[in-house]
């Protein structure tokens, strides 16, 4: 189903192919890393951001849609609530039914607490199920824990906190033992040694996969275990701001069915947020990998709330999502496909970049590859590139595709095209947040007491930029932190009176400096209602 | 001219870009959807939809989100179909022949009708793999379910009342935690690092200046 244009350049990527067999593109020198980051990746530019006007990160660069967001009064405004009432009481809530969440839930529940998981979709309707490529954790002989940290503080810019980036390849190693424990089906030889394969800047065979469901199983397999544990799950139910005490600790939410529209008020004696991306606020209007609920909810709550962001102004584009067919625009193509050899061509059929450079520079290069070079292809939707993808039979051997990324075979061939013949046609896509609430070493946020947070919601594990495998490992591992500790808290903190007060604060200085947007926020969902362009 | 394409939802017609999916044509037609819309990218199993095209017989099953529209489709969504969900114990139960008989004993009223496989919204053998359960080959059973996304369509066709998504995720669960043997080296490396084995190491990687840790990042080696 590629267009007869494409099918034409697709021959030029042909010709070139059996050459390219058996040789390495050169990687990039430091220095010209920088250049292209500087000149082509949105991050380093200032168009597309604004300046946080209000709250604990004023005067710092966001996102605009971002911006926007802070910039916003709350759902509540204008709302009485009873906050006496008690719809929903328990020892830890948790909010986002993700892996992050389900994870925290796990480990609360062992801890000896009662846990409530609240989530805006259903359990899992969340980016975790999505996750194609696999997990990272240094647990071979030719690896360690201090090769993980050198290569995500390196790929994160030097930026990452470094206690919370220790916390993370230290404990990579248990949460992969916790979830082989669990029964998820990671790719083994039949002695029970690990698969692991390379991935873009990770300089050991260091990436776990379950074919390309990597996420899928792990999610399902953290939700199954969630039911049997008995822990409650309130689908369809989204936060939609924290309740505090009066001496500022976090206390419970307010909730929404999503159904219904009822509120609910949910009282708790501590409260993780695990409410994952933002990829549906099309930062830059990039299309997105992101699943529908992925809307920033969690930053916003926590941030009217008083606790501070980290690295907001750095967001991940993926170099490769689909460019075409149309109705798959900005779905992921795994980087599994990069580590397995496939390499980045460009309309004249050149590899124009080394396949397993970091995601930011791969994706600074493809846009500079379009937009600069004019080397790519154009597309309805704009502009793409290929992905080479036949290359991995030819050097893995028949069936590799079908083993290793059966998913994205599927996928593309739903649309007559299939990638163990054809390359990919490729475009840059929002994929993940690398900034967010920023949060101590055990999973607490400094500003809040009893607030927690995990998962992708959190800023500052990753610097800025993450690497590939780093977030399914970090939802785990700060996960099961996040769940233990708050469970733990849970059992000594006395909650006082709650109130909202802080919204009422929140309000205030909006109307004080007299910022105004037409929109209320958390947004929840995103509002694609005949709006066709920004739709994926 | 944009190519269109008549579809009707719930009964009521719309004309639509005939690119757009079913899910995205939903919305063009003006749902603000909140059920039957997760991840968007056929992952999550929430957009399960069985559609006919006018003026003939046939059903078609699939996710909304993974598929384009068609002239005349008449569409129905299923976001939400109850399943029959056993709780156990991962820890406490084992890989036996009859685990699949205790947790699931309807698999056995199976008619062979085959209308979950035909009703796989992707593709998969869903009776093939029922079978395997009913035998007692728990890992034939994960290997054939693994694609599943739970989307329900099968178990809302089955005469049976079988819960197929969660008999090929007990299977997978019990594969992965039993069948398949355990990592071992991952086992080994997660003790020693709790016996602090790599405390000093990381401390002294942690105690590096940002130059030092670049010069170390830029020249380190990559393995092959
Ligand atoms: C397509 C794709 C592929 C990826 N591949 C990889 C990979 O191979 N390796 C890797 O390491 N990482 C990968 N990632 C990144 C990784 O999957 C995510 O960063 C991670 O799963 C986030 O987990 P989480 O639990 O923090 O958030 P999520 O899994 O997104 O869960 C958050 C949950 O919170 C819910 N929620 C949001 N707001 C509210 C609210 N207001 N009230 C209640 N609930 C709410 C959401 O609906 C969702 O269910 C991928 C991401 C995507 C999108
Ligand atoms: S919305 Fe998740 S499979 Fe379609």
């Amino acid at each position: 189903m590629y267009l007869p244009h494409m099918l034409d350049f697709i021959k030029n990527v042909e010709a070139t192919r059996a050459a390219r067999l058996g040789t390495e593109p050169p990687r990039m020198t430091a220095e010209e890393k920088q250049a292209v980051l500087n000149e082509f990746h949105p991050d380093y530019s200032d168009n597309g951001f604004d300046t946080i006007k209000i709250g604990p990160n004023t005067g710092q660069k966001a996102p605009k849609e971002l911006c926007e967001l802070l910039h916003s009064h709350s759902k509540l405004t204008g709302l009485t609530l009873d906050l006496t009432r008690t719809d929903l009481e328990t020892d830890v809530l948790i909010i986002g039914g993700g892996g992050a969440g389900a994870a925290a839930a796990i480990e609360a529940h062992h801890a000896g607490a009662n846990v409530t998981i609240v989530t805006k979709l259903r359990m899992g309707d969340a980016n975790s199920m999505m996750a194609e490529g696999g997990v990272q954790a240094a647990n071979k002989d030719t690896d360690s824990p201090q090769q993980h940290y050198l290569d995500a503080f390196g790929g994160g810019h030097f930026a990452a906190k470094p206690e919370l980036l220790r916390r993370l390849v230290m404990e990579g190693p248990d949460a992969i033992r916790w979830l082989d424990d669990l029964g998820v089906m990671f790719d083994k030889h039949p002695d029970g040694t690990m698969i692991t394969t390379p991935g873009g800047g990770i300089s050991r065979k260091r990436v776990h996969a379950c074919a390309d469901y990597t996420g899928a199983e792990i999610m399902r397999v953290l939700r199954d275990e969630v039911a049997g544990l008995g822990i409650d799950v309130i689908e369809y139910t989204a936060a939609l701001e924290l309740i505090l005490d009066e001496s500022g600790q976090a206390a419970g939410a307010v909730l929404m069915n999503m159904l219904t529209g009822q509120y609910l008020i949910a009282r708790a004696k501590t409260v993780i947020i695990a409410t994952g991306g933002a990829g549906r606020m099309h930062y830059h209007g990039f299309p997105t990998s992101n699943h529908y609920g992925a809307t920033a909810d969690g930053l916003v709550m926590a941030y009217r709330a008083g606790a501070n962001l980290l690295y907001q102004d750095t967001i991940q584009i993926h170099p490769t999502g689909v460019a075409h067919p149309v109705q798959l625009f900005g779905a992921l193509v795994t980087e599994k496909v990069r580590s397995l050899g496939a390499m980045l061509i460009n309309a004249e059929g050149e590899a124009f970049v080394h396949p397993l450079e970091t995601r930011d520079v791969a994706c600074a290069v493809v846009l500079r590859e379009c937009h600069a070079h004019n080397k790519g292809i154009t597309t309805p939707s704009g502009h793409g590139v290929w992905l080479d993808s036949p290359l991995i039979d030819m050097i893995h051997g028949p069936g590799t595709i079908q083993r290793s990324i059966p998913g994205m075979l599927r996928m593309m061939l739903n649309y007559d095209i299939d990638i163990r013949t054809s390359p990919i046609l490729i475009y840059p896509t929002f994929h993940y947040q690398n900034g967010g609430i920023e949060i101590e070493t055990d999973g607490y946020t400094a500003a809040i007491p009893n607030l927690f947070v995990a998962g992708e919601a959190v800023g500052g594990i990753h610097g800025r930029n993450r690497l590939m495998g780093n977030s399914m490992l970090d939802i785990i591992v700060f996960g099961r932190t996040a769940g233990k500790n708050a469970a733990k808290l849970a059992k000594s903190t006395a909650i006082g009176r709650p109130t909202i007060g802080h919204i009422n604060t929140y309000t205030e200085k909006l109307n004080e400096t007299g910022l105004t947007t037409n929109i209320l926020s958390p947004i929840l969902l995103p509002n694609y209602v005949r709006n066709v362009n920004k739709q994926k | 001219m944009q190519e269109m394409a008549n579809v009707y939802f719930d009964g009521k017609h719309y004309t639509v870009p005939s690119d757009l999916t079913i899910m995205t044509a939903m919305e063009y037609a003006g749902y603000a959807l909140i059920k039957g819309c997760g991840c968007r990218h056929g992952f999550c199993g929430a957009c399960a939809t069985i559609y006919r095209i006018a003026g003939k017989n046939a059903l078609h099953f699939v996710l909304a989100c993974q598929t384009q529209v068609e002239d005349g489709m008449h569409v129905a969504t299923l976001p939400f179909f109850p399943l029959d969900k056993k709780t156990y114990n991962i820890g406490e139960i084992r890989p036996t022949d009859q685990v699949m008989a205790e947790f699931f004993p309807e698999i056995f009223a199976c008619v062979a009708c085959n209308s979950c496989t035909k009703s796989c919204s992707r593709s998969l053998n869903v009776m093939q793999y029922i079978a395997y359960a009913k035998r007692g080959d728990l890992e034939q059973c994960a290997h054939a379910s693994f694609d599943c996304v739970a989307c329900g369509i099968c178990a809302a066709r089955c005469p049976a009342g079988i819960s197929h998504p969660l008999v090929g995720l007990l299977a997978r669960r019990l594969t992965g935690k039993y069948i398949m043997p355990e990592s071992q080296h991952t086992k080994a490396r997660a003790a020693d690092i709790a016996e602090g084995k790599f405390d000093a190491a990381i401390d002294e990687m942690m105690a590096k200046s940002i130059d030092e840790m670049r010069e170390l990042y830029n020249t380190r080696d990559i393995e092959k």
